[in-house]
């Protein structure tokens, strides 16, 4: 297994705010790419997991593919949002093993980083009577 | 998957995992399974809860629906994948390189040099060999010519060519022109210029329509009809500014008024290059008399179903007809039809072709270098494959990884190469052959970039990808355990060779452009048979019929010559038909005692009028009698001065002043014997040579051999004499262009012209070669010395000399030389029995020739070897085995 370097004259803050820095250089995300890092916000999910979660979230409006679910994850591992964990049974899925993603540091301060961003957006409409909610 | 699952859906799933592999397989192998089940599921879950009962046919369709919409999606996720990994890797590729700029320098610049020559070389082949000419059908278009046991392709006489159309059926369409030059008055300078006389059927026979107007019509033909002329672009634009109201305008050729009726498309060409303009060729009841007078080019286009060999057959038929009907003109006189394509000479196709195959042999040897330093790289690079295929990187990311490296130096060199190429082409465009209906340069258009990708591709697919995927078939963790060391002998074999190949190209084109190069010598120190040097020469072509009469023109030479002959400097000057080697025309036949002659080789003379003086003005040594005289008029004898393989043929024993014969339909005295010159230029033999005095011709007679050319000979610089000729010839005859204005330097250097760009070229590319192939063996010797130094310090450690160790290194570079040489010189001297029709005589295995290639050879190894030796005896042997 791969190690991770670690950089031991690197204070907690220094790291956040390269995190921060890092995370703000991504934006804005692509739709499904927040969705995944919405639905991995509360828990550890297989794929057919976070496809259900983002359906339900969004009433149905959001049906990602699979090949759109895959290659989001791939493109998400690549740029370290999201680390695979081991592999384990889901029993909702005949029991067959799979694999469970989880949101790093960055995957979190990206989603927050997105959420902070969308929410200015409408914010902006709102002040111009765009958008539901107080002018 | 689950044993409940519907025929139909096990038939979908099977499509759906083939539709996977659009994606890179890595991406596959990871993710593959968990798609296939994650569509599966969601099938599933579209279907009835209840698992036994069958499923409904709404059911059906909502889950083909589903399927389809999985399957669109992987089409765009998939290029989305590749494109990630491409990035990831240029990324990648930028970091390394940025850290070797030598090696990324180097292998761009290798590619480009061989995808360079190569495009180039391509260029010109393909627009003078390959390329369909530019008129419809153009394999349908032929040339027929006479033929006779000496001449292969001669001018047929108007009478003839009325009786080959009479007598074929052959072709569709058959028509004639000859060349005519005139000059054009009023639109500013009088000037010179190139065209063409055509019959009505001609311009109509190359399918090609007139950008502006009309083509001629049977009208145009008649005699005694308005002059009408044809444009070509090129003059419309230079001459009348492109005016779209050319269409009746009138223009003075040479003092006749011609209305312009048609204006030719930009790209046409016809019968060469030069001729831009056209005129209606009219025949005279008398032009059919002389079966003799031949000057007509004919083309015709082959009727439908007719194949190229019916035509020729049917041609010969008709002119052994002609030959039993008119034995004694037609005597040995066949025809023959040749594809306008074939009017190339074989030389010039040669010429080609040897180009070809020399950029051939710079492109391997660019190859060879580049498959070797993306070898060495991979070599050296081992243990960080190892270590990356450790971390989890698949074989496929490896191979991908690599790939994307060679391609894109590939790319990068395959576009600075067509840098190179377009640089190059103006050099390589004088190989053009004039002869040709096609535009002097060939262009960098996209079916010469398409060429040149393809090329790229190949080269970085075959040198580049294949060599770095057998580097890394074994990548494993054994690169780990060894160390760098284990460079691995069979691959070090495989670059060895390379090198060999390289050295064994090397030798081919040094030889060749050697062989070429003695060869141009060998013709430049040819004696043309006059003095070049120090002569002007100037076009003053009389118009007819303005100056029809004899004694018209007469007036004109000598007022132009009492005043040229006057200036400072001039030493002699005269009039002449034709400067040699400019028209290598003019055949006539010759009959002594008035004996029936046979149109061959060794009974016809090069006929040419000549003013006094001519002789000394070109240099041609008098060595019996005299020149001619002004006094040679039409009411005295008429006499003739001849060469003196003229003497040889006709009376090669006793004097021949004052002996007789026939030629241009007159009795001739022998006044005076002159050398003999080379007027079909240096390569071909010429006829021995008569020269008439410019006054004993009948009025309106021979006019083509009229003297038109005046050559000066000065002591000073003879182009400074331009202006005053100008003024002169301008003061005689206000009307009266001067054009084709060149030293007779010039004209000689232009026949060995196409010959010296092909050496150029070919020096250069030999020049190429020999530095690739240095960086060759330099390379290799440097990477062995590296991945040698442990065994190199050991063995110092147990006591061996620098002499030793310098003998192992330049033992193996003298071994690879070696191998290269010997294949090299065989195939140099397979190349050069090949082109032995360019060598003009040289034996292919020309010893010096030979022995300069090898030495250069030499030079090039121990250039190549020097530094990777001296790095080998330095190797400090504590520090290599402190480091194990």
């Amino acid at each position: 297994m791969p190690t991770i370097p670690t950089m031991p004259t690197m204070t907690s803050s220094d790291r956040d705010l390269a995190t921060a820095a890092t995370a703000a250089a991504l934006l804005p995300l692509p739709p499904a790419t927040f969705h995944i890092l919405v639905s991995l916000a509360d828990e550890d999910r297989h794929g057919y997991a976070i496809i259900q979660d983002v359906a339900a979230r969004t009433n149905g409006a959001v049906q990602l593919s699979a090949a759109t679910l895959y290659r989001s994850v791939h493109r998400m591992l690549e740029e370290g949002l999201i680390v695979e964990v081991r592999e384990r049974p889901a029993p909702e899925l005949d029991d067959e093993r799979r694999r469970y993603y989880r949101l790093t540091p960055l995957g979190t301060a990206a989603a927050r980083a997105e959420a902070r961003r969308l929410a200015e957006l409408v914010a902006m409409a709102r002040a111009r009577g765009l958008a539901p909610g107080e002018a | 998957m689950s044993s409940t699952m519907p025929s139909e859906m096990s038939g979908m799933m099977t499509l759906y995992r083939a539709l996977l592999h659009l994606y890179p397989s890595s991406f596959r192998q990871e993710y593959g399974e968990e798609m296939c089940a994650l569509l599966a599921r969601r099938m599933r879950d579209t279907g009835p809860p209840a698992a036994p009962a069958p499923p409904a046919p709404l059911a059906r369709l909502s889950r083909l629906a589903l399927w389809a919409a999985a399957a669109a999606e992987i089409l765009p996720n998939a290029a989305a994948v590749h494109w990630d990994l491409l990035r990831q890797d240029l990324r990648y590729l930028a970091r390394t390189l940025r850290r070797e700029p030598g090696f990324a320098f180097t292998a761009v610049a290798v590619i480009a040099l061989g995808i360079g020559a190569t495009t180039a070389a391509f260029s010109v082949t393909d627009f003078v060999l390959i390329r369909p000419l530019p008129f419809p059908r153009p394999e349908r278009l032929v040339k027929v010519w006479e033929s006779s046991p000496d001449y292969p392709r001669m001018e047929p006489s108007p009478a003839n060519y009325r009786d080959w159309q009479r007598l074929t059926h052959s072709f569709a369409s058959i028509g004639a022109l000859h060349q005519i030059s005139v000059n054009l008055v009023g639109q500013g300078e009088p000037q010179r210029l190139e065209g063409a006389a055509v019959t009505a059927d001609l311009l109509p026979l190359l399918g090609v329509r007139p950008a502006l107007g009309r083509l001629f019509t049977a009208a145009d033909d008649r005699d005694g009809a308005p002059g009408t002329v044809v444009l070509s672009h090129r003059l419309w634009q230079s001459e009348l500014g492109g005016d779209p109201k050319v269409l009746g305008r009138r223009l003075l050729l040479d003092g006749e008024p011609f209305v312009v009726v048609g204006v030719m498309p930009r790209d046409f060409y016809f019968p060469r290059r030069e001729q831009i303009l056209w005129v209606p060729m009219r025949f005279r009841p008398s032009d059919f008399d002389e079966r003799d007078n031949t000057y007509l080019e004919v083309v015709a286009r082959l009727a439908p179903g007719v194949s190229l060999a019916q035509a020729r057959a049917e041609m010969r038929v008709a002119a052994a007809a002609l030959e039993r009907q008119y034995p004694k003109e037609n005597e040995q006189v066949s025809a023959v039809v040749l594809l306008l394509r074939d009017e190339l000479s074989s030389q010039a196709r040669l010429l080609l072709v040897a180009l070809c195959g020399a950029s051939l042999c710079v492109l391997l040897i660019a190859c060879a270098n580049l498959a070797n330093l993306l070898l060495a790289r991979a070599l050296a690079r081992r243990q960080e494959l190892d270590v990356r295929s450790a971390l989890g990187a698949g074989r496929e990311r490896l191979v991908r990884q690599l790939a994307t490296e060679s391609l894109t130096l590939a790319f990068a060199g395959g576009a600075l190469g067509v840098l190179v190429a377009i640089a190059a082409l103006p050099l390589l465009a004088r190989l053009v052959p004039v002869n040709l209906p096609l535009a002097q340069a060939p262009a960098i258009d996209p079916r010469v970039l398409a060429f040149a990708g393809l090329l790229t591709a190949l080269t970085g697919i075959g040198f580049g990808t294949l060599p770095a995927l057998r580097a890394c078939r074994d990548a494993d963790l054994g690169g780990l355990r060894q160390g760098v060391r284990a460079g691995g002998g069979r691959r070090e074999r495989l670059r060895s060779m390379l090198v060999v190949a390289e050295v064994a190209a090397a030798v081919v084109l040094l030889v060749s452009a050697g062989l070429l190069m003695r060869a141009l010598a060998r013709i430049q120190a040819t004696d043309p048979g006059f003095r070049p040097n120090g002569v002007l020469t100037v076009r003053t072509a009389l118009p007819i019929p303005k100056y029809d009469s004899v004694a018209r023109r007469a007036a004109f030479y000598d007022r132009v010559l009492t005043e040229v002959r006057a200036l400072p400097g001039v030493t002699a000057a005269g009039f002449i038909t034709y400067v040699p080697m400019v028209w290598r025309g003019g055949i006539w036949p010759i009959a002594i005692d008035n004996q029936p002659h046979v149109r061959t080789g060794s009974t016809s003379a090069s006929l040419r009028f000549v003013t006094p003086g001519l002789f000394a003005a070109l240099g041609i040594p008098l060595l019996q009698g005299r020149d001619v005289r002004d006094t040679d008029a039409a009411d005295r004898q008429f006499v003739a001065v001849v060469s003196r393989s003229f003497v040889r043929r006709f009376w090669p024993d006793g004097n021949p002043l004052g002996r007789h014969f026939q030629v241009a339909f007159h009795d001739r005295t022998v006044v005076g014997v002159v050398g003999d010159v080379r007027v079909r230029g240096f390569e071909r033999t010429s006829e021995p040579q008569v020269y008439l005095p410019n006054r004993q011709v009948q009025d309106g007679w021979l006019v083509f051999f009229i003297p038109r050319d005046l050559v000066i000979r000065s002591a000073a610089e003879p182009t400074a004499l331009l202006p005053a000729i100008r003024r002169i010839v301008h003061a005689v005859d206000p009307e009266q262009p001067v054009s084709d204005v060149q030293t007779l330097a010039q004209v000689v250097a232009g026949e060995t012209a196409s010959r010296a760009v092909q050496v150029r070229v070919l020096a250069a590319f030999a020049a190429i070669a020999f530095l690739l192939a240095g960086i060759g063996i330099y390379g290799l010797l440097s990477f062995a010395v590296s991945q040698r130094a442990h065994e190199i310090g050991v063995r110092m450690a147990l006591g061996a000399g620098t002499d030793d160790i310098l003998a192992m290194v330049l033992r193996r570079a003298a071994l690879l030389a070696a191998a290269g040489v010997l294949p090299g010189a065989l195939l140099a001297y397979a190349a050069g029995r090949a082109m032995a029709a360019l060598l003009a005589g040289l034996n292919p295995g020309d010893a010096p020739t030979f022995l300069a290639a090898m030495a250069l050879c030499l030079l090039m190894t121990s250039a190549g070897s020097l530094w990777p030796a001296l790095r080998a005896v330095r190797v400090d042997p504590i520090t290599v085995i402190r480091k194990e």
